[in-house]
């Protein structure tokens, strides 16, 4: 079965994006940052995709990232230390044990944390983009529209070529499907054109992307995706 | 008519945040204070009668009308630990954020003007409640199930504690729940300087430490 791809924000959820007690922190006229989220399980390179994406696309947007840490401060530590954006456009959030509850039935640190960076960055011009991602779940651990307009869900090869047919809601609902770390597939005996084939199966026309992010440019197919949505975000926002 | 609301407010799946908070069960777990559901029933009866008595009392004085202002500075001072005036004033600006969008007032509009950091939670909670149609005795109510729901849901997460153990935890401190929220209903009714101010200096203190642990699984 093809499901026809989604249209580009079917919903825009401003009630959620209304902060409590101010007005949103608006960039050039209107335009509020389209926030993108980043699920799939520990260990798939959610965040070595975000410091991949922050080193290709700061130059051209401006940008801030919310890590959901599940017990520790690292995602947030390590970007921090890796420099790929100024501390204060990374603010991590704590998620009580349960990072699906702060993506998905529960977003209110989360929408707080956004919030918090946008009204930072007000002065300094605003926000373009804003990166979430989440601490790392099972493959049902999907994003609420009223935190995110898009959502990228990121398995990696090595844990497994079967993931994609199992499917489930990261799998056949996320805007884009990134299969990390294809450099290993030799290594661990994964078979990517079966993967390619079962994504498909699961996901219609929607986009997948192989990816090798620790690979010089890795990330380039992700950070093409991301530019474009921010372009359709850019338009249907004008458009209104 | 106004029950259905109550339990709503009161829905731990009520999405303003608590589910990241233990109310000082973790520090507990980790010292060895809360070990099963026998001191897990210790922990909630003396978090009850301290902090949940003093969060019924703001709680039902906000939904009787009393100026939430005042109630925050009177939040505030019966509240001695920095580290639990953040969380109670972080969780406050999430309940509103889903206050306001589940039951809208201009009340509650107000109060986030006024407090965009946030305002304290108990004293949100009663205002939403009143945003809801609710009475000062339900807002009490609220409050003190809160005081016990929370290190509950935490425990049984912290020590894989058998959940209908922990919900019967919570059924056996049903009376005295009643009891602390009539309590704190009967106190707010003689005005804002009545207010319960119970303290819990272990809770206090404990909640200080836990506020600079590096690895941690909930936010207080
Ligand atoms: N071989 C290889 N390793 C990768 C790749 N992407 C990420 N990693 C590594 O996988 C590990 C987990 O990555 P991380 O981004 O922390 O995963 P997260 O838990 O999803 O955020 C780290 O050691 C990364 O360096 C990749 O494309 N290839
Ligand atoms: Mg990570």
């Amino acid at each position: 079965m093809h499901l026809d791809p989604p249209a580009p924000f079917p919903h825009r959820h401003t009630h959620s994006a209304q902060p409590a007690g101010a007005e949103p922190a608006l960039r050039n006229g209107g335009l509020r940052a389209l926030r993108v989220g980043l699920g799939g399980p520990v260990g798939s390179g959610k965040t070595a995709t975000v410091a991949a994406l922050c080193r290709a696309l700061r130059e051209e947007f401006s940008l801030a990232v919310v890590t959901n840490d599940i017990y520790t401060r690292e995602d947030a530590a390590f970007l921090l230390r890796a420099a790929v954006l100024p501390p204060e456009r990374i603010a991590a959030v704590e998620t009580g044990a349960c990072p699906h509850t702060a993506i998905r039935d529960d977003i209110s640190a989360n929408l707080e944390a956004v919030e918090d960076l946008e009204h930072a960055a007000a002065s300094s011009g605003g926000l373009d983009l804003i990166l979430v991602e989440s601490g790392g779940d099972n493959l049902t651990a999907t994003f609420s529209k009223g935190l995110v307009d898009a959502q990228i869900f990121v398995i990696d090869v090595a844990a497994g070529d079967d993931i994609p047919r199992k499917g489930g809601p990261g799998i056949t609902t996320a805007d884009l499907l990134v299969v990390n770390k294809t450099d290993l597939a030799p290594h661990v005996g994964s078979d990517l054109a079966a993967m390619a084939r079962d994504a498909e199966a699961q996901r219609g026309s929607r986009p997948v992307a192989f990816t090798s992010i620790k690979a010089e440019d890795g990330v380039s197919p992700i950070a093409d995706w991301t530019r474009a949505r921010l372009a359709a975000w850019k338009q249907e926002t004008v458009a209104l | 008519m106004t029950t259905a609301a109550l339990l709503v407010l009161a829905d731990g799946r009520f999405p303003a945040g608590t589910h990241a908070h233990s109310g000082g069960a973790e520090a507990a777990v980790r010292a060895g204070r809360i070990v099963d559901s026998a001191t897990l029933a210790d922990f909630c009866r003396g978090r009850l009668h301290t902090s949940g008595l003093v969060a019924s009392g703001l709680a039902a004085a906000a939904a009787g009308g009393h100026n939430p202002r005042d109630l925050d500075e009177a939040a505030d001072a019966r509240t001695p630990s920095p580290a639990l005036r953040r969380t109670s004033r972080k969780l406050g600006r999430q309940l509103m954020r889903a206050g306001r969008a589940v039951w809208p007032s201009a009340a509650l509009d107000d109060l986030a003007q006024a407090c965009p950091g946030g305002a304290h939670e108990p004293v949100v909670l009663g205002l939403l409640a009143l945003s809801a149609g609710l009475s000062p005795l339900d807002a009490a109510h609220a409050a003190a199930y809160e005081s016990v729901s929370v290190p509950t849901t935490a425990a049984v997460r912290l020590l894989g504690l058998d959940p209908f153990e922990a919900s019967a935890v919570l059924a056996r401190l049903a009376p005295s729940i009643n009891k602390i929220a009539e309590g704190g209903t009967q106190a707010a009714r003689s005005g804002i300087d009545a207010l319960p101010a119970a303290a819990a200096p272990l809770l206090e203190i404990t909640a200080e430490d836990h506020a600079t642990w590096p690895v941690r699984l909930f936010a207080s």
